[in-house]
C-alpha cells in the first residue's frame, strides 16, 4: 500500500506539466474555442513525439508499452492545463477498444497511426436518447463478413468533426457490434454542437456509412463495459487537473486581492471555503487513482467496477463544488470573459456528464452495494 | 500507487487477523452496536467493572495484546513497544476496527507514553511506561478549561512553585475518563507573566492527591464520558514536571512519531455501513422505513465517503512512510471523518423511519441496539473535540494553504 508516486510517475508527471505550461498556453485553450477544428495540429504533433497517444500502446506496435495508471497521471495534468483537442477521444475511444478487441491486422494498421499523431478517433456512442447503458444502442448495423453498414444517429460525439476514424458502435442480429467507420466518406455526416464547454461535440448521422468489424458480431457491449470503465476514469482523472488548477488559481487570488485593508484570504469566511476546496480535489484525485489501479492491475471485476462508479460519483460532483466556490472567491472578475477562472468552470460541467454525471453513478452504486 | 498489500503486509495483516480470531475475548465478539456507544471510556471502563466477566475480559485481552507488545504498537521495542512500523500500525488498527476489538492502554499509550519517550527524563520513564504497559495505570488528559477550548494556550490552571513541589489551583474541563483513570497529564500555568505559549508547563497529576476533585459531566446521550477537575491546593512533586518549566507547550504539542492517520475510525465507519446494508436485507426488515426512496442514494454516498476517508487514511501512512511530515493532511482527516461520522449516523437512523427514534437497545421496536439514534447524538461532538473543525479549516487555510492569518 503506498499513495505515492512511483519515480517513473514522477518524471512524467513533472515532464507533462513543463511541456504543457509551455505549449498549451491560455491562448491556446481560448482561440481553440474558437477554432472550427478545436485543437491545435502543431500541439497534437508535438505531444505524439512526448509519446502520449501512444503511451498506453505497446511497443511492437510503435507505443511506449505504459500501463493506465501513468495515462491517469498523464490526463490529470491535461486537465490541469484544459487541453483542448482529440486526445481522449483517440486514446481511450480508439486505441483502447483496439488494443482489447483488434485483429493483429487492425493493431498493426491502426495503433502506429495513432502513437505517431497520424490518426486520430473518436467514439460514436451515444445516441439522441442519452443513455450510457447497452440499451442506449439503436443505430443499425448490417454485418456482412468483416464490413459493418451503419445507420442512425450518433449525438454527442467528441471531435468527430476531425476524426479520420469512429469506433461506432451499433446493433446487429447478434446484438451490440462495433465497427471502425472512416470518418470521411458519403454515409456520414458530421455536424458540431455548441457547448458549454466550447469543446466540439457533434451529431453524426450515419447513412449507411461502411465500416471494418471490430471484435466479434454481437460482443461490441463486453468490448464496450471496458472501455467505457476506461473512458470514464479518464475523464475524473482530467477534472482532478482541472479542479485542482482551479483551486490553487483561487487561493493565490484570495492571497492577492486586498479589501477592507486586508487580503481576503485572510477572512475565515473565504478560508474555510479553501478548506473545503482542497479537500475536495484530494477526494477526487485518491478515489479517482484507486479506480485507475483497480483497472491497471485487473482487480476482481465487481469491486474494479464499484471503484469507478465511486469515482466518477464522487468527481462529478466534488469538482463542481470546486468551481463553483472558485467563482464565488473570485467575486465579479471572475464572471468576466477575459478572466481564466471561467475557462475552468464551463469545462468543468462537460466533464462531470461526460460519462454520467453523480446521480447517474450513485445509482448504480446503490445497486451494487444491494439497494 | 498501490492499494494492496504487499507481501509483507499481507503476512502481518494475516497474523494480526488470526490473532484476534483466536484470542479475542468472547465479550467483545459480536457485541452490539448499543455497547460500542461507550467507547469514550471502552477498555479502560472495562478494566474498572463491577462485572467479573467484563473485568476478566478487559485482563484477558490486554494480556494477550501484551505478548507481541501491541499494547503499544507504535512504542520502540526498547521501551516495551512492538516498534512496528507506520504501515503495519496502520493494518493493525485497521484490523483492530475491522474486528471492533477494543484498543488498550487509552491515553497512556497514545499520549503520555510517546510524551516520556521524547521528554521523559530516565527515572520518569521507568516509573511510569511499565504501568501503562501492564494496563496497571490508566491515564487521563488535563488540557481544555471553561475559559479555554480552541484558544487553548490562554489556560489559567495555576502552579506555584514551593521547594521540591509545585501547588496547583484551577480547574479543568472535558477530562474525559478520568473516573476509570488513575493519573492525570495536565498543561498548567507556571509564569503568569510570559507569553501565553511560554508559561505553561507539563506535568503529571496523580489522581488520587489531595485537593484533587472529579465532577461528573452527563452529556445529551445521558452518558458520562467527560468530568470536571477541580484543584484545590494540590501538591505535585518538581519531579512529576515534564521537559522544562515553562516549555510545557512544546511538550503538550510535541508531534508524536506514530500512526495517527484515524484508519480505525475510517473503517469502523465503512463496517457500520455494510452491516447496517446487510441487516436491512434480514431479520430487521420490519423496522426499514417503507419508502426508502432517497436513503438508497444516502447510502451509496456514505458508502463512496467512507472510500474517501480511507484513501485519505491511507495518504497520511504513505507520507509517514516516506519520511514526509503531514501538514494539513491531518486536519483534513479530523474534519472529514469527524463530518462523515454525523452523516452516516443521520443515514443510518433514517433509513428506520419512526423506528430509528428508539433510545433504548432493548426494546422490541430497537433497530440494530438503536446504534444509529445513539451515534446520531454521540457524533455530535466529533466536530468539536480534538480542535473543531472550524479550528481545523483555519489550519488548512494557514498551515496548509499559506493563507494570511486573521
Amino acid at each position: 500500500m503506498d499513495l505515492g508516486l512511483t519515480e517513473t510517475q514522477e518524471l512524467l508527471k513533472n515532464a507533462a506539466r513543463e511541456f504543457l505550461e509551455n505549449e498549451c498556453s491560455e491562448t491556446l485553450v481560448r482561440e481553440m474555442e474558437e477554432d472550427e477544428r478545436g485543437y491545435s495540429p502543431a500541439l497534437w504533433q508535438q505531444m505524439a513525439e512526448q509519446g502520449w497517444q501512444g503511451l498506453l500502446i505497446p511497443e511492437a506496435y510503435g507505443g511506449a508499452g505504459f500501463d493506465f495508471m501513468d495515462l491517469t497521471i498523464l490526463l490529470e495534468e491535461m486537465g490541469r492545463a484544459l487541453v483542448p483537442g482529440p486526445f481522449m477521444p483517440t486514446v481511450l475511444g480508439g486505441a483502447v477498444p483496439i488494443i482489447a478487441a483488434g485483429t493483429e491486422a487492425q493493431k498493426q494498421q491502426y495503433l502506429p497511426k495513432i502513437a505517431s499523431g497520424e490518426s486520430i478517433f473518436t467514439l460514436a456512442l451515444t445516441e439522441p436518447s442519452a443513455r450510457f447503458d447497452e440499451s442506449g444502442i439503436e443505430t443499425r448495423a448490417e454485418v456482412s463478413g468483416t464490413s459493418v453498414t451503419l445507420t442512425g444517429t450518433k449525438l454527442f460525439i467528441a471531435d468527430a468533426q476531425v476524426a479520420d476514424f469512429m469506433v461506432v458502435a451499433g446493433r446487429s442480429a447478434q446484438g451490440v457490434t462495433l465497427a471502425i467507420v472512416p470518418t470521411r466518406q458519403p454515409g456520414v455526416h458530421v455536424t458540431p454542437l455548441t457547448t458549454i464547454a466550447s469543446d466540439k461535440q457533434c451529431e453524426v448521422v450515419l447513412d449507411g456509412a461502411q465500416g471494418e468489424l471490430l471484435g466479434a458480431d454481437g460482443a461490441g457491449w463486453e468490448i464496450l463495459r471496458g472501455v467505457i470503465r476506461r473512458y470514464t476514469v479518464a475523464e475524473c482523472a482530467y477534472l482532478v487537473g482541472l479542479a485542482q488548477m482551479d483551486f490553487e488559481i483561487t487561493v493565490d487570488y484570495a492571497k492577492e486581492r486586498v479589501q477592507f485593508g486586508r487580503p481576503i484570504g485572510s477572512f475565515q469566511a473565504i478560508q474555510h471555503k479553501c478548506a473545503d476546496m482542497v479537500t475536495d480535489v484530494d477526494g477526487c484525485r485518491f478515489i479517482t487513482y484507486k479506480a485507475a489501479w483497480a483497472l491497471a492491475t485487473d482487480q476482481p471485476d465487481a469491486e474494479a467496477a464499484l471503484a469507478v462508479h465511486m469515482a466518477k460519483a464522487w468527481t462529478s460532483e466534488a469538482s463542481r463544488r470546486v468551481v463553483a466556490h472558485g467563482q464565488q472567491i473570485h467575486g465579479g472578475i471572475g464572471y468576466t470573459r477575459d478572466y481564466k477562472i471561467q475557462l475552468f468552470f464551463r469545462r468543468q460541467k462537460r466533464g462531470e456528464l461526460a460519462f454520467g454525471d453523480a446521480d447517474y453513478h450513485r445509482e448504480i452504486v446503490a445497486q451494487r452495494i444491494g439497494l | 500507487m498501490d492499494w494492496g498489500d504487499s507481501t509483507e503486509q499481507a503476512a502481518f495483516r494475516a497474523q494480526v487477523q488470526q490473532f484476534i480470531r483466536e484470542r479475542l475475548p468472547e465479550h467483545y465478539r459480536n457485541s452490539e452496536g448499543a455497547d460500542s456507544v461507550e467507547e469514550t471510556a471502552g477498555w479502560q471502563a472495562d478494566r474498572k467493572s463491577d462485572d467479573p466477566v467484563v473485568r476478566a475480559a478487559a485482563k484477558d485481552w490486554a494480556d494477550a495484546l501484551a505478548e507481541h507488545g501491541w499494547i503499544a504498537p507504535a512504542w520502540p521495542k526498547q521501551y516495551g513497544g512492538a516498534g512496528l512500523s507506520y504501515m503495519e500500525q496502520f493494518i493493525f488498527n485497521a484490523e483492530m476496527a475491522q474486528a471492533n476489538a477494543p484498543a488498550v492502554g487509552g491515553m497512556g499509550v497514545s499520549m503520555m507514553g510517546p510524551t516520556l519517550i521524547v521528554h521523559g527524563t530516565e527515572e520518569q520513564r521507568q516509573e511510569h511506561l511499565p504501568r501503562i504497559l501492564s494496563g496497571e495505570v490508566a491515564w487521563a488528559q488535563g488540557y481544555s478549561e471553561p475559559g479555554s477550548g480552541s484558544d487553548l494556550a490562554s489556560l489559567q490552571t495555576r502552579a506555584v512553585r514551593d521547594g521540591d513541589e509545585w501547588v496547583v489551583n484551577g480547574q479543568k474541563i472535558w477530562t474525559s475518563g478520568a473516573h476509570f483513570a488513575d493519573w492525570l497529564f495536565a498543561l498548567v500555568r507556571s509564569d503568569p507573566d510570559a507569553p501565553k505559549h511560554r508559561g505553561i508547563s507539563f506535568m503529571m497529576i496523580d489522581l488520587k492527591t489531595p485537593g484533587l476533585s472529579l465532577r461528573p459531566i452527563i452529556d445529551m446521550a445521558g452518558k458520562h464520558p467527560f468530568n470536571e477537575t477541580f484543584f484545590e491546593d494540590v501538591r505535585v512533586p518538581a519531579k512529576n514536571m515534564v521537559g522544562e518549566e515553562n516549555r510545557g507547550w512544546y511538550v503538550g504539542m510535541t508531534l508524536l512519531d506514530f500512526e495517527r492517520s484515524g484508519v480505525g475510525l475510517a473503517i469502523q465507519y465503512r463496517r457500520g455501513l455494510y452491516d447496517q446494508l446487510e441487516e436491512m436485507k434480514g431479520k430487521s426488515q420490519p423496522f426499514v422505513r417503507p419508502d426508502l426512496g432517497a436513503v438508497r442514494l444516502e447510502f451509496a454516498d456514505r458508502a463512496i465517503e467512507a472510500e474517501i476517508l480511507y484513501n485519505f487514511a491511507l495518504r497520511i501512512v504513505s507520507m509517514n512512510s516516506r519520511g514526509i511530515v503531514p501538514n494539513y493532511e491531518a486536519s483534513v482527516n479530523k474534519m472529514y471523518g469527524s463530518e462523515l461520522h454525523q452523516r452516516v449516523a443521520r443515514t443510518g437512523t433514517k433509513a428506520w423511519g419512526l423506528y430509528g427514534q428508539v433510545w433504548d437497545p432493548k426494546s422490541a421496536y430497537s433497530p440494530m441496539g438503536s446504534t444509529h439514534v445513539q451515534d446520531y447524538v454521540v457524533s455530535v461532538p466529533h466536530t468539536i473535540f480534538s480542535g473543531s473543525n472550524e479550528i481545523q479549516r483555519n489550519v488548512i487555510a494557514t498551515r496548509g494553504l499559506g493563507l494570511p492569518r486573521g
